[in-house]
């Protein structure tokens, strides 16, 4: 069985970002770029299903600009099998986009699983993996913490963090997986399999070639900072913190 | 956190990458016939057929026995190591090995000098070298920070063509002032620099640039990987560097992820880590390479930088500010500096002498000070600050250069020390240096040279020269600051480095500081979060970041220490001068204070390895792809 693993490549989440001046959107030359954080979860999972063998075969898979490359290698050094490259120019994709690229791929490779990250740490948009479900008609089980996998039967069998606790899943595979933070701890990729992966192929496809059309439906008009925090104000009395809530912050 | 240190293997530059020249990796399998490589779309180098020509050896796994060191039979048949080396510095025989020709520690201007200079000396030559340049920070440039005015000499005789190649140098200085500051006047003095040609730029931008440069010509470059651990043959000859292992919890126990480190051998071993770069303070002191040629100790400064956006109509792009004066008193030498770079930024740092006497100066807070000054105030209102960081400099100069050539290796850049102090300008002097480095290394390799090749030319080249005439501006400062600028004065105009003598610099810096009970304790004015900042806020800016759940890499080497002599006799330095708040101390359940080390922090200045009164503080590397995040630095 083979393994999917679609990865991101985000704005690194240790760096400070920035609004850039027209309020376009944030600051990323010059801006450190890795893995979608998730997406390593994702892909440690899949890893680890190939190791316990219940899969042949990890494919990770990544929609973007040129460097995407980059993130690709850091998958293939991790322990990915192969690698695919959609090359979707340097404007962002957004989710529905990524998720009919995604499915025309899943139609390509016919995995028996795809796990992602539940989200990407720069739009925070949590959709593509329940998008993409939705498009291939499979059983998704997002905000994965236990992933265990029966060969045999070919459910997948889930523990999802939930409001309310853990809720217990059973999936039929094909599935779509999508991975929280719980769920493992990446593995660090080694120098030995950084050089390695160097030297690996990378399957470029484009949108086009997928039959895929990208048509944005959303534009984003304005990105701003949140408003600067007030400093606190420090009352004197009991009736003068009435007061203010009275009639300054209007509460009471 | 879950944080690959993978994560640097992604954008190295800010450019677009092409893909990378297919550089052959070290097999960790038995090749029994000859392979060659199919070479990338964008190779240029013309790849020799038997690249790995004959058999290699087995992989080192736990194997004992003895290396051994064949002599070259011929120029370009590579000498082949026995694997299974034991490792002098304690390593054992569980790590894998790979094998390179050359080995790098840091990708900085001298270790990425040295790399590109071995390569094009490889084209020039028809011969094929494989070079491996480490870097401990998540992505090349990461750890990169300085002023930075740009002297272009060294780059001239690097990559002559850097004009039409990209290079990120686009601002020539335009206007260099000099000021003497009171707390509330300046003083304008004829500047002691002479900077025309030069360009201010951002050392980080073009140190990336550079690594792309390196990449193209086939040199391989690993950033995330720390360097921990020389190795060394039964002879006591360098035969490459280890990395640390990964994955090791707080407590020294393995987790989850735990990851050996790897040993990168090399006929030649090239440490070009920076200033006080651990593992060249480790070698100095092994090989006594400063007695060797009856060298000073080293000096250093803490600089502390941060890069504003200021307002528009206030941007004068290759404007150069340097002053000094107030806030330091007399007898603390230092100074900052403001250059104006290109997209309304500025760069704009305090650098403190480490030789300072008194225990409460807190040079952080003085640059926080310093931007208050009513000459410097108005450009930075309306500002806002990208980046902060801080790292520390060697002024020591010709007198503390040690003998930089041991056997199997060299020590290039800033580890050794070249910056040329009255010019403050060390970029130039390192990227020099690593171009010697690489030509001995390569003569050393094909024709059969030594790399104490390296340490003649030095001796032969501009380093020396400029340096030799620079010996005597900075140890002149221990008279004081007047006497020290009319001494300057003197030699920039009159003397100019002839005279017979050779200063002396005075007590090393972590001597230098008096007793606490001799000073009194500095009240610095607190932060207004518009100008001046608190640590916390600037050290978000710097993007630190570090493994939690790893083992503190500053070791003292007494725990009691701190409490005993730090606190009662110095008042704790410590937590003074760490441009990163990682020395604390905070009250313990005795009432008592106890030194608290947020490692976390850390901006791998070295000021603490440097300032220690006791030098009980040991910086060591932490678990690679930690550290700084600077991108315009």
């Amino acid at each position: 069985m083979k393994v999917m693993v679609a990865v991101k490549r985000v704005v690194d989440y240790a760096v400070k970002i920035r609004v850039k001046p027209d309020k376009s959107g944030v600051e990323t030359s010059n801006v450190k770029m890795s893995m979608n954080p998730f997406c390593e979860i994702a892909l440690e999972e899949a890893l680890r299903i190939r190791e316990a063998g219940a899969a042949a075969e990890v494919v990770a898979v990544s929609v973007g600009p040129a460097q995407c490359v980059d993130t690709l290698r850091t998958a293939l050094a991790m322990g990915a099998d192969r690698a695919v490259h959609v090359d979707a120019g340097a404007a962002p994709v957004l989710p529905l986009s990524v998720a009919k690229i995604l499915k025309a791929l899943v139609q390509v490779e016919q995995p028996g699983l795809l796990i992602l990250g539940k989200q990407a740490i720069d739009d925070d948009c949590n959709q593509t993996g329940q998008m993409i479900a939705g498009l291939l008609r499979w059983p998704q089980g997002t905000f994965a913490s236990k992933v265990v996998l029966d060969k045999e039967k070919q459910v997948a069998t889930m523990e999802r963090e939930v409001d309310g606790g853990i809720e217990t899943l059973s999936l039929d595979l094909p599935a779509v997986i999508t991975t929280d933070l719980r769920l493992n701890q990446p593995r660090y990729a080694t120098l030995p399999n950084i050089m390695k992966a160097k030297s690996k192929v990378i399957k470029k496809v484009t949108p086009a070639e997928l039959n895929v059309e990208l048509k944005p439906d959303l534009e984003v008009v304005q990105v701003a900072e949140p408003p600067k925090r007030k400093a606190g104000v420090i009352v004197s009395s009991v009736d003068e913190l009435i007061h203010k809530l009275k009639n300054e912050a209007r509460i009471l | 956190m879950y944080r690959s240190a993978l994560s640097a293997i992604t954008s190295k530059s800010r450019r677009p990458l092409r893909s990378p020249f297919f550089s052959p990796f070290r097999a960790e399998t038995p090749i029994i016939s000859s392979v060659s490589p199919s070479p990338g779309p964008e190779s240029r180098l013309p790849i020799p057929s038997n690249r790995f020509s004959s058999f290699r050896d087995p992989p080192s796994r736990a194997s004992f026995a003895p290396s051994i060191c064949f002599p070259d039979l011929s120029p370009g048949l590579r000498r082949r190591v026995v694997s299974g080396t034991r490792g002098l510095c304690g390593g054992s025989g569980d790590r894998e090995s790979l094998e390179y020709d050359v080995v790098i520690v840091g990708a900085g201007p001298a270790g990425l000098s040295a790399a590109i200079r071995l390569k094009q000396m490889c084209l020039e030559r028809n011969a094929d070298l494989s070079v491996c340049v480490l870097e401990k920070g998540p992505e090349v440039g990461a750890h990169i920070i300085s002023g930075n005015v740009f002297e272009p000499r060294a780059l001239d005789e690097l990559i002559p063509q850097w004009r039409h190649e990209g290079a990120p140098i686009e601002v020539p200085v335009s206007s260099d002032k000099f000021w003497l500051l009171t707390e509330n006047h300046s003083l304008q003095l004829p500047s002691p620099f002479d900077n025309k040609g030069n360009y201010v730029i951002s050392l980080n931008q073009l140190v990336r640039w550079m690594a792309m440069k390196a990449e193209e010509v086939g040199v391989e470059i690993y950033p995330g990987f720390a360097a921990s651990e020389i190795l060394y043959d039964e002879n006591h000859r360098v035969i490459g560097v280890a990395t640390n292992d990964m994955g090791v919890a707080k407590d020294g126990s393995k987790r989850e992820t735990f990851q050996r480190g790897v040993e990168l051998k090399g006929r030649v071993t090239l440490l070009a880590e920076g200033c006080r770069g651990s593992l060249s303070e480790k070698m100095i002191r092994a090989h006594k390479l400063r007695e060797k040629v009856q060298g000073q100790h080293q000096t250093y400064a803490l600089g502390i930088k941060e890069v504003w956006e200021i307002e528009e109509g206030k941007h004068k792009p290759g404007s150069v500010l340097h002053t000094m004066g107030w806030p330091l008193d007399m007898k603390t030498y230092g100074g900052s500096f403001l250059y104006h770079m290109s997209n309304r930024q500025i760069a704009i740092g305090l650098v403190i002498a480490l030789n300072y006497h008194n225990p409460y100066l807190n040079p952080y807070d003085e640059f926080q000070k310093f931007k208050h000054h009513p000459a410097i105030k108005p450009l930075l209102m309306g500002g806002t600050v990208l980046e902060y960081g801080a790292r520390t400099l060697n002024e020591g100069g010709f007198q503390s250069i040690p003998y930089s050539v041991v056997p199997g290796g060299a020590i290039i850049g800033c580890s050794a020390g070249f910056l040329d102090v009255p010019k403050i300008k060390g970029t130039h002097t390192a990227m020099k240096s690593g171009m010697l480095a690489g030509e001995a290394a390569f003569r050393t390799l094909v024709e059969g040279a030594t790399m104490e090749t390296y340490w003649d030319n030095l001796k032969k080249s501009w380093i020396w020269e400029d340096l030799k005439r620079a010996r005597n501006y900075r140890p002149a400062f221990k008279y004081g600051l007047i006497p020290g600028l009319a001494f300057s004065a003197l030699e920039r105009y009159v003397f100019r480095g002839r005279l017979p003598l050779t200063l002396k610099h005075g007590k090393p810096d972590h001597e230098a500081t008096d007793i606490a009970s001799l000073h009194a304790p500095i009240q610095y004015p607190k932060p207004d979060g518009q100008i001046s900042f608190d640590v916390p806020t600037s050290l978000y800016r710097s993007n630190t970041n570090h493994e939690h759940d790893q083992p503190a890499h500053l070791h003292l080497r007494d725990s009691t220490v701190p409490e005993l002599v730090n606190l009662p006799l110095y008042a704790g330095p410590e937590s003074r001068y760490c441009p990163a708040r990682v020395y604390e101390y905070t009250p313990d359940e005795n009432h008592g204070l106890k030194l608290h080390i947020n490692a976390q922090n850390c901006l791998h200045c070295k000021a603490c390895d440097i300032k220690d009164p006791r030098q009980n503080i040991k910086w060591t590397v932490p678990e690679g792809g930690g550290g700084p995040g600077y991108t315009i630095m």
